[in-house]
């Protein structure tokens, strides 16, 4: 069991997300930087997918109501357990009444605290992730509030070793265009429907991650894209990544808490593979994109998949040698 | 859009694949795409099959090997698939116009040049059958609106509009099952609950119902 003890804003409960119930209406949700989930998750000893905490907001302060393992991943935050530093991607024991804080990050926006076994809270439809449009799923259907308790699945004394930490996946995997964090983007149906010239700005411009970027959605500034005429298109299935493009020209990149469905003219979609570098993106920092191809768009998944491999083997050496 | 004659696929990413129907949007060309949705949702490579408004988006377990392959297979299952007729339950709503309820309602008045009376009318006019889910939890897309109605999206989406809101899209009608973003016109309110997590199915209409909206008053 673990309580929040900071005036937080916008800390959820997550996991991958909630599959099979688009045709519901019910969006994914889910970790926003999944490789962060997974790699705290693995340092842990647990499923991947275990449910964990998404923290966009600092400082962020919990108290350990019992001993408990923990690891935090993602934004590197100044992490400090009763005021001991902790470095980023690490785990750690904690022992009852002591309190985790995270400070506000250096890099990245959005930390993961990931506990032995995962949250404890009910799966609706599949997953433990927060709906919050649908109200359901996490903790109440909400953000996590100042004195929320959560029950934690495998607390106590960890069995597995803690103590050590592994290199980041922003370090693992750098993507960056002109020193600025990329992302890559397969075109999508009306890429063609949209002015040459608008076309070749979005790949060669800097575009603003604006204040008006959430779960949702990141709504992004840069020189606007204009379509040859104007499109008005029938509503279909959308997934997280989708960059749509409203009548005004600024584009809105989905995210995982984004409608499953939409009608606004679709540039491209930022690949599943980077999902997680937007996910860390602050806001008013700037992006670039790369154009990428379906192939390579799969080949980036593969290796995501390898650095995961690589931290398992990791964990699992620190395993044998604490023996 | 997607007036073409021939059924047309594109690529969400690596997380999924939409097909659209060709031709004008229709009650036939959708029933078509329940039964394309039914078979697609079987194939080892498929997640999920999500109508939309004659349309389809597979989203896959695992990216396909070979895109060309389930492409092939899909317009072949389309140029195949019979009709599927699905008829479920006629739900009324009864629905209260303009005002503080349809803060849209202006831009609707001014974009097709009707009057408000004249406007509720025609809306309130057909049975509408429900085409597909989506947006969000239980929201329902309807298909049969009177295209004097349409209007354009909004140039810049709302950043919430409340639950009940009537709105409209283009072409398209609907009514929002809880409160958030939208890029539609909103021009009028009703209340109903449509989506329980803890029931089975979730949602409480389905491709298929009906419905029957009514005026319950008109705010001028």
């Amino acid at each position: 069991m673990i309580e929040i003890v900071s005036t937080t804003a916008l800390a959820t409960v997550q996991d991958f997300g909630r599959f099979g119930s688009l045709g519901y209406g019910v969006g994914t949700s889910g970790a926003m930087d999944p490789l962060a989930l997974a790699l705290g998750n693995l340092l842990l000893g647990n499923p991947e997918d275990a449910a964990a905490i998404e923290i966009p907001m600092f400082a962020f302060d919990v108290r350990f109501i019992q001993d408990c393992a923990f690891a935090v991943t993602g934004a590197a935050c100044e992490a400090s357990l009763d005021g001991q530093p902790l470095p980023p991607n690490w785990v750690a024991q904690a022992r009852e009444g002591q309190v985790l804080s995270l400070g506000y990050p250096s890099s990245g926006s959005r930390a993961y605290l990931c506990l032995p076994g995962g949250v404890d809270v009910p799966s609706v439809l599949g997953s433990r992730s927060t709906q919050l449009r649908g109200e359901f799923g996490g903790l109440h259907g909400r953000a996590l509030q100042q004195g929320d308790r959560l029950a934690v699945l495998r607390p106590g004394v960890s069995t597995q070793p803690t103590d050590f930490g592994v290199v980041s996946p922003s370090q693992a995997l750098p993507l960056q265009c002109d020193g600025l964090p990329a992302m890559r983007v397969l075109p999508a149906a009306e890429y063609a429907g949209f002015t040459d010239e608008s076309r070749a700005a979005f790949w060669a411009g800097e575009w603003k991650v604006t204040p008006q970027s959430n779960r949702y959605g990141y709504r992004l500034e840069g020189a606007p894209i204009l379509p040859k005429v104007p499109m008005e298109i029938r509503s279909h299935g959308i997934v997280p990544g989708v960059i749509q493009v409203p009548h005004g020209g600024q584009p809105i990149i989905q995210m995982r808490d984004a409608q499953p469905s939409g009608g606004y003219p679709k540039f491209g979609t930022v690949i599943e593979a980077d999902l997680w570098r937007l996910g860390q993106a602050p806001i008013g920092s700037n992006v670039r994109f790369i154009e990428c191809s379906y192939a390579e768009a799969v080949a980036a998944l593969a290796d995501n998949q390898r650095y995961l491999v690589e931290v398992r083997r990791l964990v699992d050496l620190h395993g044998l040698a604490s023996r | 859009m997607s007036t073409a004659s021939e059924p047309r696929i594109s690529l969400l990413g690596s997380t999924a694949l939409l097909f659209e129907a060709p031709g004008e949007l229709d009650l036939a060309p959708q029933q078509r795409i329940w039964s394309l949705a039914l078979q697609a949702g079987t194939w080892p490579e498929i997640q999920e099959a999500v109508p939309g408004m004659n349309n389809l988006m597979l989203t896959f377990l695992q990216p396909p090997r070979n895109l060309e392959r389930v492409c092939e297979r899909l317009l072949h299952a389309w140029d195949n698939c019979p009709p599927l007729p699905l008829e479920g339950r006629i739900v009324e709503l009864p629905v209260v116009y303009g005002g503080e309820f349809g803060p849209h309602m202006a831009d609707v008045v001014a974009h097709t040049g009707l009057d408000i009376e004249t406007i509720a009318n025609l809306h309130c006019e057909p049975l509408y059958p429900v085409y597909a889910l989506g947006s969000h939890p239980g929201y329902c897309y309807l298909g049969g609106m009177d295209a004097r109605l349409a209007t354009p999206r909004r140039q810049v989406p709302v950043i919430s509009i409340a639950a009940g809101s009537v709105s409209i899209g283009g072409v398209q009608t609907g009514v929002s099952a809880s409160a958030g973003p939208s890029g539609w016109n909103t021009i009028g309110r009703t209340e109903m609950v449509f989506f329980d997590p803890t029931q089975n199915p979730p949602a409480m209409l389905r491709p298929g119902d009906m419905l029957r909206l009514r005026i319950e008053r008109i705010i001028r």
